[in-house]
């Protein structure tokens, strides 16, 4: 069984983010990178299937220029193998990035490819089910559950909707999915192990087209100007405390008054 | 101006999902300003009954065929397209939900018709459609249009009002064969949540803890202050996810939508998934470390401060 992970780079929110000049994108100079969260996730869930099923995992990201550590950090977790895909400045949209990750998948085998089922900046849609169709393969978003078949010809896969409600679908291989979160948090890995690696492992790299585009035309960006601001209360802790108590008060909210 | 707007139709168990009629009522206004027509897509097996509740439409395209008895992505995707296709629309309305996460992406790869995700707001200015996303976890807005003036948009669950698209009518109805079936993701069967925990979409009091708790032994403090003010204790995904919360506490896009009279978000930042969940509660009170937080944006109050000091602080002082 061979499992492949498809990652890129984001921003990190508990940065500022902040727009270009010419106000269409992110100001990246200062941005620092790191891994999608769900296809954390994806690496996750692909290494609970290589030790319960036994598989090999290669891991695949955009490179985006800054993209070593984050595979490094995979290999620390038990990848097998990591590779960069294409060359590009700055993170494409999901269409390229799915046409980028369609031409490198076409030379490598594999029965299940596993990545985040979005991120924060695909505007153009997810790059899973963008790739499913480029590639006619089988796809199936917001996956929460893996189990494979005996036979390793199948998967048994959860699809979550909105009310907790969970559709369970058994899916021809090789698929791709879309995943949610993993069974388990993504392991630790040891930042010195991290460090290790980023000297001594060896990360390949496959060609990519970075062209095509989305066919979407960005023409601004914001910061969004709420047309509503919460009320900020300042103070210490006892302070706002007070304050909240007073509006709970105005409105009968206190002493379980509200049932 | 021809063309049309295609609405795709979400359903379970006989019933058409709110966020369908979100979008028809969204429809029917780009509709007047493009001059075009709306039409629901209804996929299923045997749904000729659906139609009535699907009023707001000019025409319901059906496919009706027992290999679309569930939703599968692959079932769908195969029968979209070629409507897609034929009918060239203006564009083309899913909800941002799994199932319109999964077909929308799927047909505009298919078809070439862009995809404008995480749509908030579409408007149609000259005849083409001007569509605002939400990004980066609700931190940034993005004003953006189609390339070929035509486009899909997945719009996020809340953000228009489901009224003005329920309507019952019995639009005409135009039959269309499936053309080829696709098979590779075969439906197994729904797992629903077990009954049992309390249900928070009864509760008019939800004391709501996000990542910002830190450690689960401080869900103690939280259920203190639930107990104190007659409430019950929620979450955001991270929680449910991290099993420090069942699942039937989650609020938000897969969780549940809920309207109690005081929602108190503790260390919830507010990402638009969880957002969908909530915006709907009388009183939003929102304390978070982080003042840049899009919670502030839905909040009535807000607080910068750690929830671990203002917990047992309101707790104390609640109980005078």
């Amino acid at each position: 069984m061979e499992l492949i992970v498809l990652l890129k780079a984001v921003p990190d929110l508990t940065e500022e983010l902040e727009i270009d000049a010419a106000g269409t994108g992110l100001a990246t100079e200062w941005l620092t990178w790191v891994a999608s969260e769900w296809d954390e996730y994806a690496v996750e869930e692909a290494l609970q299937l290589k030790e319960s099923f036994g598989a090999t995992v290669t891991c695949l990201a955009l490179d985006t220029g800054s993209v070593d550590e984050l595979l490094a950090t995979c290999l620390a977790r038990g990848a097998d193998r990591v590779l960069k895909v294409g060359s590009f400045e700055r993170p494409p949209d999901s269409h390229t990035a799915a046409r980028a990750f369609a031409a490198a998948l076409g030379g490598l085998s594999y029965d299940l490819v596993l990545t985040g089922v979005q991120a924060i900046d695909d505007v153009d849609g997810q790059v899973g089910p963008l790739l499913g169709a480029a590639l006619d393969l089988p796809h199936v978003s917001v996956v929460t559950h893996i189990a494979l078949a005996t036979d390793g010809k199948s998967a048994t896969v959860n699809q979550e909707y909105a009310g907790g409600i969970v559709g369970e679908f058994e899916v021809d291989l090789p698929a791709i999915l879309g995943v949610q979160t993993s069974r388990e948090v993504p392991r630790y890995a040891p930042v010195s192990r991290v460090r290790q690696l980023l000297k001594t492992a060896e990360i390949g790299h496959l060609d990519a087209p970075a062209d095509g585009g989305s066919g979407l035309i960005v023409e601004a960006m914001e910061v969004p100007k709420a047309d509503h601001q919460a009320e900020m209360i300042g103070g210490n802790a006892d302070a706002i405390a007070a304050r909240l108590v007073e509006i709970l008060r105005e409105r009968g909210l206190t002493s379980g008054s509200a049932r | 101006m021809s063309g049309t707007i295609l609405v795709l139709v979400e359903h379970r168990d006989g019933v058409v999902a709110d966020a369908t009629f979100e979008l028809l009522g969204r429809a029917r206004t780009l509709a007047s300003a493009a001059s075009v027509e709306v039409e629901a897509v209804l996929l299923g097996s045997g749904v000729d009954d659906l139609v009535g509740q699907l009023g707001a439409a000019d025409r319901v395209v059906l496919i009706d065929d027992p290999a679309l008895a569930e939703f599968t992505p692959s079932g769908y995707h195969s029968a979209l397209v070629p409507v897609v296709r034929d009918r060239a629309p203006l564009l083309v309305l899913a909800a941002n939900t799994g199932v319109g996460m999964d077909v929308a992406a799927g047909l505009s790869m298919a078809t070439g018709l862009a995809l404008a995700a995480y749509a908030i707001d579409v408007t149609v200015a000259g005849g083409s459609p001007l569509v605002t996303c939400q990004l980066y976890a609700g931190k940034i807005n993005a004003r953006v249009r189609f390339a070929d003036g035509r486009g899909i948009v997945t719009l996020v669950v809340g953000t228009a009002p489901a009224e003005p698209g329920n309507v019952a009518g019995s639009p005409p109805i135009e039959r269309i064969g499936v053309a080829a079936s696709d098979g590779r993701i075969r439906f197994r069967r729904f797992i629903r949540p077990e009954a049992g925990d309390v249900d928070i979409t009864r509760e008019s009091i939800l004391v709501s803890v996000g990542r910002g708790i830190g450690e689960r032994e401080n869900l103690e403090l939280v259920e203190e202050l639930a107990t104190v003010l007659g409430g019950v204790v929620s979450s955001s995904r991270p929680i449910a996810d991290a099993g420090w919360l069942p699942r039937t506490r989650q609020v938000g896009k897969s969780g549940q939508r809920v309207k109690p009279r005081l929602y108190l978000a503790l260390g919830i930042s507010g990402a638009p998934e969880h957002l969908e969940g909530m915006r709907g509660a009388d009183l939003i009170i929102a304390v978070n470390t982080d003042p840049r937080a899009p919670i502030y944006g839905v909040a009535n109050y807000g607080a910068v401060a750690d929830v671990i000091d203002v917990v047992p602080a309101l707790t104390k002082q609640l109980r005078g």
